[in-house]
C-alpha cells in the first residue's frame, strides 16, 4: 500500500509547520539598542521608564520603543548613530555604581511569535563580533595562599600551646615548622594533627634540625582550588558588569579555567587591563624609627619591608598589613577636594571600618602609606618549556599623616590621573581576585568582519543550496522536486531547533549547515536509484517504490550513524566554534532522515498513491 | 537525466593492481611530504598571535614590515590576507612579555606610525600550552572517531569489513593532510573539523558500498567474491557519484563564497571528498577482497538482526 494513515500524513505536516514558526523570528532582524540594567543594589522600573524616556526627548534623539523586561531595559533605535548618542546621554544620567549601561541588539520578533517562545538564533562572536577569552587560574598561587594561611593560623596555635618553634616556611606547595628540640617537635604534631585534620603532618628525617613537612590533602586542594575558582568567576561577572557589557559569558571550562564572552567589545585592551587586573590596596604604617637609608643598603629591620614610592623614595612598611581592599563595599573616583588631584573614595564594610579605625585612633599623627600591588605575567624559557611567570610589582601610591580618628568612609589620593582613579574604583567595588589569572586564549573578531561572515555564510548556503536544487530536479524531475521539497524543509528544521535550543551559530556552524545541504539529498538519492533500479528489474511502479524506500532504509541509517560518531567525537573535542559546526552537523543529520525518508514518502504517496499504474517520472 | 541508467559493468576490482599503485603513490608522496615538509601548523596548534588589520586602501606590506622590524618585531610574518586593503600578522610564541597584550601593543604601534583607520578586523591569541593542547586533542578526536566507527561497522557487519573501512578512511585522512603539507596550506583548528567531517563524509559512502556487498553475497549464492563485490560497487556507482556531486557542488560554494575565514576549511572538505569518494570505490573493496571475505563469513549473519532479514536478504 502506498499511502500513508492519517495520522502520519498529519504529523509531518504539524512537524514542518512547527518548525517554519520557530525558524519564523530570524526574519526579522534586530534594532540596535541600548540596555539598561540593575547594579547590585537597584532594580529597573517604570520610573527608570519615564526618566529616560523624557531625556531621549529633550535630547531629541529619536527611538522607536522601550521595554521593559525582568532585570533589564531595552530601548530601540533605527540607527547605530543614535544608540551611540544616546548611550553617552544615559550614562550621563545615571550614575556607574547604579545602573549598567550597554549596547545591545533588540529581536524584531513580533508580539504573537514571542507569545509562543520562539526567539531568534543566537549568533556567535565570529558573526556578531566580539572578544573571547580563555583565562587560566593561577593554582600554585591559590595553594600558597591556602599554605601561608594555615602557617599563621599553627603558628598562633603554638604560640598558645607553648610550643617554640624557630622557623616556617612555604616554598615548592609544603610548609615547613623547624624546631630546636625534637620533643617539641613531636608536641607540635600532636597539636597540629589534633586541630586540623585535613593536613598531613610529616617528620622531616632530612632536614639537620628537627622538622616537620606540612602538606595539604588531595581533597582540600580541590576544594580550595574550587573555591577560588568559584570566587573569580564572580569577581570577573562583576568587572564585566562594571565595564558595561550586554549578555556576556563567564563560564568555567575545566578544572583551572574560565571562559570569558564579550559580544560587541571593542576595546579589547581596555578589557584585558580590567578583567586581568590583580591589583589590590594594602594599608599599612609606615616604620619611620628605623633608617631608610639603612634598609636600601640592605639592612631590613625585622617588622619591616622596603617598598618604593612611584616617585622613587623608598619607605619602610610595617610588615602586618592594617587592611586589604577586600574590605572595601564601595569605591567612586572623584576629586580631591584640598588639592584638586583626582582620588577615590572608599567605603568599607562593618569589620574594616572597626579595624580601621582602632588602628587609627592610636596612631594619630603618624604616616600610614596606601600600596598598589599588581602582578604582571611574564613568558619565559626554563628548561626548553615555556612558562608564565608572575612578578608582583608593588607600588606606594600615597603616603599620609593620620590627623584623625578614620571610619567607614575616606579618601585615596596620590593617583595619576582620572582615568586610574576609575579604574581602581572599579576594581575595587567589583572585588580582587582570589587567585592571579592569566588570559591564554583570546579569539577577536571586529564588528565589520562579523557581518562579512554572516553575508558570506548566507550567501554559500543560499547558492549551495540553489545548485543541489537545480541538480536534483535535472537528475530525478519530479522526483527530484519532492527531494527539494525535503530539503527546503529540513533547512526550515535545522533553523527552527537551532532556535528553539538557543544554540549559538557561528561561522563553521554555517558551514556545517552549508554540508548538510549537500549531504541531506543522499537518502534521497540512495531511495530514488533504489526505485530506478527496481523498475530496471521489470516490478512495477508501486512495488518499486516500496522496495526503494525499504531498501534502503537500513543503508540510510547505518551511512547516517557513522557520520553522527564523527560528528559527536567532534563535539566532545569541541573547542567553541567548532562546536557550533558539529551541532548543525549532527542536527542536519537528524532531520534529513526525517525529511529525506518519511517527508518525500508522504509526498510521493500523494502524487502516486492513488493510480493503479502511475508512470513515475524519475 | 540518466547518465547511469543503464546497469554499469565496469571492472573495479580487476583494475585493484593499478588503483592499489595509484593510492600507494599518493600515500608515499603524503608520507613523505608530511616526513620532511611537517605542516604549515596554525598559531591554533603552535601556539602565537595572529592579526587581521583592514586598511581604508590598498597598503605596502613592505611598509608594514618595517614598521614590524623597528617596533621590535622581528618575527612577523606579514601577508595580504584575501584582498589587497587586508593584511595579516603572524607573531610567534615571544618570550618574556606579556603575550595576551601584544596584540593590542602591535595594533597601536600601527596606528601610531601609519593612520587611525587601521581597523582590527581580528585577532587570535593562543598560547602555547592551550596550542599544545588542541594539538594534542585533535589528534586523539581523530583517533576516537575512528575506533567509535571501527567498533560500530564491525557490529553491523564483520571485522574485516571494519578493518577495511577504517584503511580506507586512514588512506583520505593521509592524503587529504599530505596534501596540506605538499603546498604548505595552513594547517589550523578549522581543517582539523573540516578531516573529521571527511571521514563522517568518506565513511558514509564505504558504509553504502559495504552494505550492497553484504546483500549481494547472500543473493548471489554461486558467485565469486569479486564478482559480488564488483556487482555491489557497480550497482551504487550512480549513488555514489551523484552524492559525491552534491556535496561537491556545496563545498565548491563555501570555497568560493564563504570568504577568506573558511577558505583552508572548504579545501580540505574539496579534496576529502574526492579522495573518499575514489577510496570509497576503489580502496574499500578491493581490501575487503584482500583480506579473504567469502560469502561464507557472512551466510549465518548476526543472531540479534535475524529478524529483520527478508529471504530475499533485504532488511526492512
Amino acid at each position: 500500500m502506498n499511502r500513508y494513515p492519517l495520522w502520519k500524513n498529519l504529523l509531518v505536516v504539524a512537524v514542518i509547520v512547527t518548525a517554519i514558526i520557530y525558524a519564523m523570528p530570524n526574519l526579522f532582524g534586530d534594532d540596535p539598542a541600548v540596555q539598561v540594567s540593575a547594579g547590585r543594589l537597584n532594580s529597573v522600573d517604570l520610573q527608570l521608564v519615564n526618566e529616560i524616556e523624557s531625556s531621549l526627548k529633550q535630547a531629541e534623539i529619536p527611538y522607536k520603543g522601550v521595554v521593559l523586561e525582568e532585570n533589564r531595559l531595552l530601548i530601540r533605535f533605527s540607527e547605530a548613530d543614535e544608540q551611540l548618542e544616546a548611550r553617552e546621554l544615559i550614562q550621563q544620567k545615571l550614575s556607574s555604581e547604579d545602573y549598567i549601561v550597554a549596547l545591545n541588539l533588540a529581536p524584531n520578533t513580533p508580539a504573537w511569535l514571542q507569545s509562543l517562545g520562539a526567539e531568534p538564533m543566537n549568533l556567535g562572536l565570529d558573526l556578531r563580533g566580539g572578544v573571547h577569552f580563555l583565562m587560566e587560574v593561577d593554582m600554585n598561587a591559590v595553594l600558597k595562599q591556602t599554605l601561608e594561611s594555615y602557617a599563621s593560623d599553627i603558628r598562633i596555635l603554638l604560640r598558645d600551646k607553648t610550643i617554640r618553634y624557630t622557623q616556617v616556611n612555604v616554598e615548592n606547595g609544603v610548609l615547613t615548622f623547624g624546631f630546636r628540640e625534637a620533643a617539641d617537635r613531636d608536641a607540635a604534631i600532636d597539636e597540629i594533627d589534633r586541630e586540623y585534620n585535613e593536613l598531613e603532618v610529616v617528620i622531616d628525617e632530612n632536614a639537620e634540625r628537627p622538622t616537620v613537612t606540612i602538606n595539604l590533602n588531595d581533597t582540600i586542594v580541590r576544594e580550595t582550588q574550587n573555591l577560588a575558582l568559584q570566587q573569580n568567576i564572580t569577581t570577573l561577572r562583576n568587572r564585566i558588569n562594571e565595564l558595561g557589557v550586554a549578555e556576556p559569558t563567564v563560564q568555567q571550562q575545566g578544572q583551572d579555567r574560565i571562559v570569558v564572552q564579550l559580544p560587541g567589545v571593542q576595546d579589547t585592551a581596555q578589557a584585558k587591563k580590567i578583567l586581568g587586573a590583580t591589583a589590590t590596596l594594602e594599608f599599612r604604617l609606615v616604620d619611620f624609627e628605623s633608617d631608610v637609608q639603612d634598609a636600601v643598603n640592605g639592612r631590613v629591620p625585622a617588622n619591616s619591608e622596603l617598598y618604593y614610592h612611584r616617585d622613587g623614595r623608598p619607605y619602610l612598611l610595617n610588615k602586618r598589613v592594617m587592611l586589604t581592599g577586600e574590605h572595601v563595599i564601595n569605591a567612586a573616583s572623584t576629586i580631591d577636594g584640598q588639592s584638586g588631584s583626582p582620588a577615590v573614595s572608599v567605603t568599607l564594610d562593618g569589620k574594616g571600618a572597626r579595624i580601621f579605625s582602632n588602628i587609627t585612633r592610636d596612631n594619630i599623627g603618624n604616616p600610614m602609606a596606601v600600596v598598589f600591588i599588581e602582578s604582571k605575567v611574564e613568558t619565559q624559557t626554563i628548561d626548553g618549556e615555556e612558562v608564565s611567570v608572575r612578578r608582583q610589582i608593588p607600588e606606594i601610591i600615597s603616603v599620609a599623616t593620620i590627623r584623625d580618628q578614620l571610619g567607614k568612609k575616606f579618601q585615596i589620593t596620590g593617583l595619576d590621573s582620572t582615568t586610574e582613579a576609575r579604574d581602581l574604583a572599579l576594581l575595587l567595588r567589583a572585588g580582587a581576585l582570589a587567585a592571579p589569572i592569566d588570559i591564554v586564549e583570546e579569539r577577536t573578531v571586529g564588528p565589520s568582519l562579523g557581518q562579512e561572515n554572516i553575508d558570506q555564510g548566507f550567501a554559500s548556503v543560499m547558492i549551495g543550496f540553489a545548485l543541489v536544487l537545480v541538480f536534483m530536479i535535472v537528475w530525478y524531475r519530479l522526483f527530484g522536486a519532492v527531494a527539494n521539497l525535503a530539503l527546503a524543509a529540513n533547512l526550515v528544521l535545522i533553523v527552527a531547533l537551532l532556535s528553539m535550543l538557543q544554540a549559538t551559530l557561528t561561522m563553521p556552524g554555517i558551514a556545517g549547515i552549508v554540508l548538510t545541504v549537500g549531504m541531506a539529498v543522499d537518502a534521497n538519492v540512495l531511495i530514488f536509484e533504489r526505485i530506478r533500479e527496481e523498475l530496471r528489474l521489470g516490478n512495477s511502479p508501486r512495488a518499486s517504490i516500496d522496495a526503494g524506500y525499504s531498501k534502503a532504509f537500513s543503508t540510510i541509517a547505518d551511512a547516517n550513524i557513522t557520520t553522527l560518531i564523527a560528528a559527536i567525537v567532534l563535539f566532545g573535542f569541541g573547542t567553541g566554534t567548532i562546536k557550533g559546526f558539529a551541532i548543525t552537523l549532527t542536527l542536519g543529520i537528524l532531520t534529513s532522515m526525517f525529511t529525506a525518508i518519511v517527508g518525500t514518502r508522504m509526498v510521493i504517496n500523494l502524487v502516486y498513491g492513488r493510480k493503479q499504474r502511475p508512470k513515475l517520472s524519475i | 537525466m540518466h547518465l547511469l541508467s543503464k546497469e554499469t559493468n565496469i571492472n573495479f576490482v580487476g583494475i585493484r593492481k593499478i588503483a592499489l599503485a595509484f593510492s600507494a603513490i599518493l600515500l608515499l608522496i603524503s608520507a613523505y611530504s608530511i616526513v620532511t615538509n611537517s605542516l604549515n601548523f596554525g598559531i591554533d596548534f603552535t601556539g602565537g598571535t595572529m592579526i587581521e588589520v583592514g586598511y581604508p586602501q590598498a597598503v605596502d606590506l613592505g611598509e608594514v614590515r618595517t614598521i614590524l622590524e623597528q617596533g621590535g618585531y622581528e618575527d612577523a610574518l606579514v601577508q595580504n590576507f584575501g584582498s589587497l586593503t587586508d593584511v595579516l600578522i603572524r607573531l610567534p610564541v615571544i618570550e618574556s612579555e606579556n603575550m595576551a597584550e601584544i596584540s593590542n601593543q602591535v595594533v597601536a604601534l600601527l596606528q601610531s606610525e601609519q593612520t587611525d583607520a587601521v581597523e582590527v578586523r581580528r585577532v587570535e591569541f593562543v598560547g602555547p600550552q592551550v596550542g599544545e593542547e588542541l594539538a594534542e586533542d585533535g589528534g586523539l578526536a581523530m583517533v576516537y572517531a575512528l575506533i567509535g566507527i571501527l567498533i560500530y561497522v564491525a557490529l553491523r557487519f564483520e571485522y574485516r569489513f571494519a578493518i577495511a573501512s577504517v584503511l580506507a578512511l586512514v588512506h583520505d585522512v593521509v592524503i587529504t593532510v599530505g596534501f596540506f603539507s605538499l603546498f604548505r596550506l595552513d594547517f589550523d583548528l578549522t581543517v582539523l573539523a573540516a578531516i573529521l567531517a571527511v571521514i563522517g563524509y568518506s565513511l558514509n559512502d564505504t558504509i553504502v558500498v559495504f552494505d550492497r556487498i553484504r546483500e549481494s553475497f547472500l543473493k548471489m549464492r554461486k558467485a565469486e567474491p569479486l564478482e559480488v563485490i564488483n556487482t555491489s560497487i557497480n550497482a551504487t556507482l550512480g549513488r555514489t557519484i551523484m552524492t559525491s556531486m552534491t556535496t561537491l557542488l556545496v563545498v565548491v560554494a563555501l570555497f568560493v563564497f564563504g570568504g577568506e575565514v573558511i577558505h583552508a576549511f572548504a579545501t580540505a572538505l574539496l579534496i576529502g571528498i574526492l579522495v573518499g569518494t575514489y577510496s570509497s570505490i576503489y580502496v574499500a573493496g578491493t581490501a575487503i577482497l584482500l583480506m579473504g571475505v567469502t560469502k561464507t563469513d557472512l551466510m549465518p549473519p548476526e543472531k540479534d538482526e535475524d529478524g529483520e532479514v527478508n529471504p530475499d536478504g533485504s532488511q526492512v
